[in-house]
């Protein structure tokens, strides 16, 4: 049976549940700087779409695992969510979230590229806002095309809070100008920032969705 | 750019009952598929009807007749290539087709064929491994109108040319145009793989298992379930298959999350083939 969520009337909490992060065309760098921030308490999901190319297999999750205090990988169709943990969307599919009996699982689709991206960023944040709703923190980086756009304004539609690389900051300002304009109430700031406050959020505060 | 989106505790509601109303009326059983990726789905599906709930879409799925055919379009149908995944075709040259070679006949299922491109890759594998003679393919849908394209076999001409540097990395030994004959805008597959394809509408969701094989192809399938329906499906594979037999999955696609985990051996890891393991 389709799940039904569970929208508690609650206010936002005082610290995401979950976050998902956008980036394309100098990407990797950004993303860099804000996973390795992450300390070793740290104990919030983190769902990345970094654009490749769709022929190669990604190395993300290699490159990462031994700069991180958390565990890094690559998503696979159906896991379980795990507190602390960041999955990485694998080439040439797209990553959503789902939900379960058992809390939320992460699902892959082949369908069409959306923004000629698969994955597209676009589609992890529409399915992660569907099921984090306020508690989904959603950041959008570097990179040249306007996915994410789209992604970020599901985000905050369902109440939840969105970051934004600061244009000039990045070394592909597009993706982050677009989804400014898109999203104006979204936060701008520089990757410094983020990486200050994504280190400071305090362990244990994951709800249980 | 869209601003369609199904989200919110109302339109959860209003899918779970699009879905039944489907169920109960068409006997297309989708309450068991992944419901991130069939809201997408039905979100593009409401754009393009113009309907602006999911109410509305029902509305029109139960009274339209000509609707739930155009809706099953936007459910069910994948857009695949010949030798997607290069080095999964390579692993059954190098790993399955020696085994194959002892049988003196062959019975394959390819579940989920959609329009084709899978087993016209497949068939022609075995032509190149001298098999396809012996051989008989089971190619199934729960699309009519994707099997009635795959039994035509014919495919714009502009999507030959990845076509055919697939299967050059697939371990080829032959060239791909001596299976197509092109003509305005189009290549038309050899007919003659036709006698060695059964086209047919099986649904993983509903349907059970009709006859014994010696391998299961079923590739970005089971991402569209959930993890009850992935195991009635590979529990579907694993009684048609023979001991021994082989089970080729997606390049993302695991036994990891199943209850057959413990009832398969990976053979090859990267390209996501199994074999049915001896009963303990």
């Amino acid at each position: 049976m389709i799940r039904l969520g569970k929208r508690p009337a609650s206010a936002r909490p005082p610290q995401p549940d979950a976050i998902v992060i956008g980036a394309s065309a100098g990407g990797v760098e950004a993303i860099s700087v804000l996973l390795t921030a992450l300390p070793a308490r740290f104990d919030i999901p983190v769902f990345v779409v970094q654009h490749l190319p769709r022929e190669r297999p990604s190395l993300l999750a290699d490159i990462f695992t031994p700069r991180c205090a958390r565990p890094v990988c690559e998503a696979a169709d159906k896991e379980p969510v795990a507190r602390g943990t960041v999955y990485f969307a694998p080439p040439d599919y797209h990553l959503l979230v789902d939900r379960s009996d058992d809390g939320p699982l992460l699902s892959l689709s082949s369908d069409e590229p959306v923004c000629f991206a698969r994955p597209s960023i676009d589609v992890l944040f529409e399915a992660a806002a569907d099921v984090y709703a306020e508690g989904l923190l959603g950041i959008v980086l570097s990179g040249a095309n306007e996915d994410g756009s789209d992604g970020l304004a599901a985000v905050l539609a369902a109440g939840g809070r969105g970051w934004v690389q600061r244009p000039a900051e990045a070394s592909s300002s597009l993706m982050p100008a677009s989804a400014l304009a898109r999203c104006p109430q979204a936060e701008v700031l520089g990757l410094a920032d983020m990486a200050a406050r994504l280190a400071g959020m305090p362990a244990g505060s994951s709800r249980k969705v | 750019m869209s601003d369609t989106r199904i989200s919110g505790r109302v339109a959860d509601i209003e899918l779970q009952l699009l879905i039944e109303a489907i169920y109960l009326k068409y006997h297309y059983d989708f309450r068991e598929y992944a419901g991130a990726s069939i809201k997408r789905r039905l979100t593009t599906a409401m754009d393009r009807f113009g309907c602006k709930t999911l109410s509305q879409l029902q509305d029109r799925v139960l009274h339209e007749p000509a609707m739930f055919p155009a809706l099953l379009e936007f459910l069910t149908v994948q857009v695949s290539e010949m030798f997607r995944d290069p080095s999964y075709f390579l692993s059954i040259r190098e790993q399955v087709v020696p085994l194959l070679r002892t049988y003196p006949s062959l019975k394959f299922w390819v579940a989920g064929c959609s329009a084709g491109e899978e087993v016209y890759s497949l068939a022609i594998l075995l032509h190149e491994e001298g098999l396809l003679e012996r051989s008989l393919i089971y190619a199934t849908d729960i699309n009519a109108h994707a099997l009635q394209r795959a039994e035509a076999g014919v495919y714009d001409i502009e999507r030959i040319a990845g076509f055919t540097a697939n299967h050059q990395r697939s371990g080829a030994r032959t060239s791909l145009s001596e299976y197509y004959t092109a003509a305005y805008g189009r290549a038309i597959f050899d007919k003659a793989f036709r006698k060695h394809i059964v086209f047919s509408d099986h649904s993983l969701a509903t349907d059970s298992v009709f006859a014994e094989v010696q391998f299961v192809s079923c590739r970005n399938v089971l991402i569209y379930f959930n993890r009850e329906l992935q195991d009635r499906a590979i529990g579907l594979f694993h009684e048609a298959l023979c001991h021994k037999g082989f089970l080729g999955l997606g390049a993302k696609e695991s036994l990891r999350f199943s209850a057959y985990a413990e009832r398969f051996d990976e053979i090859a890891r990267v390209d996501r083939l199994f074999q049915k393991r001896s009963p303990a």
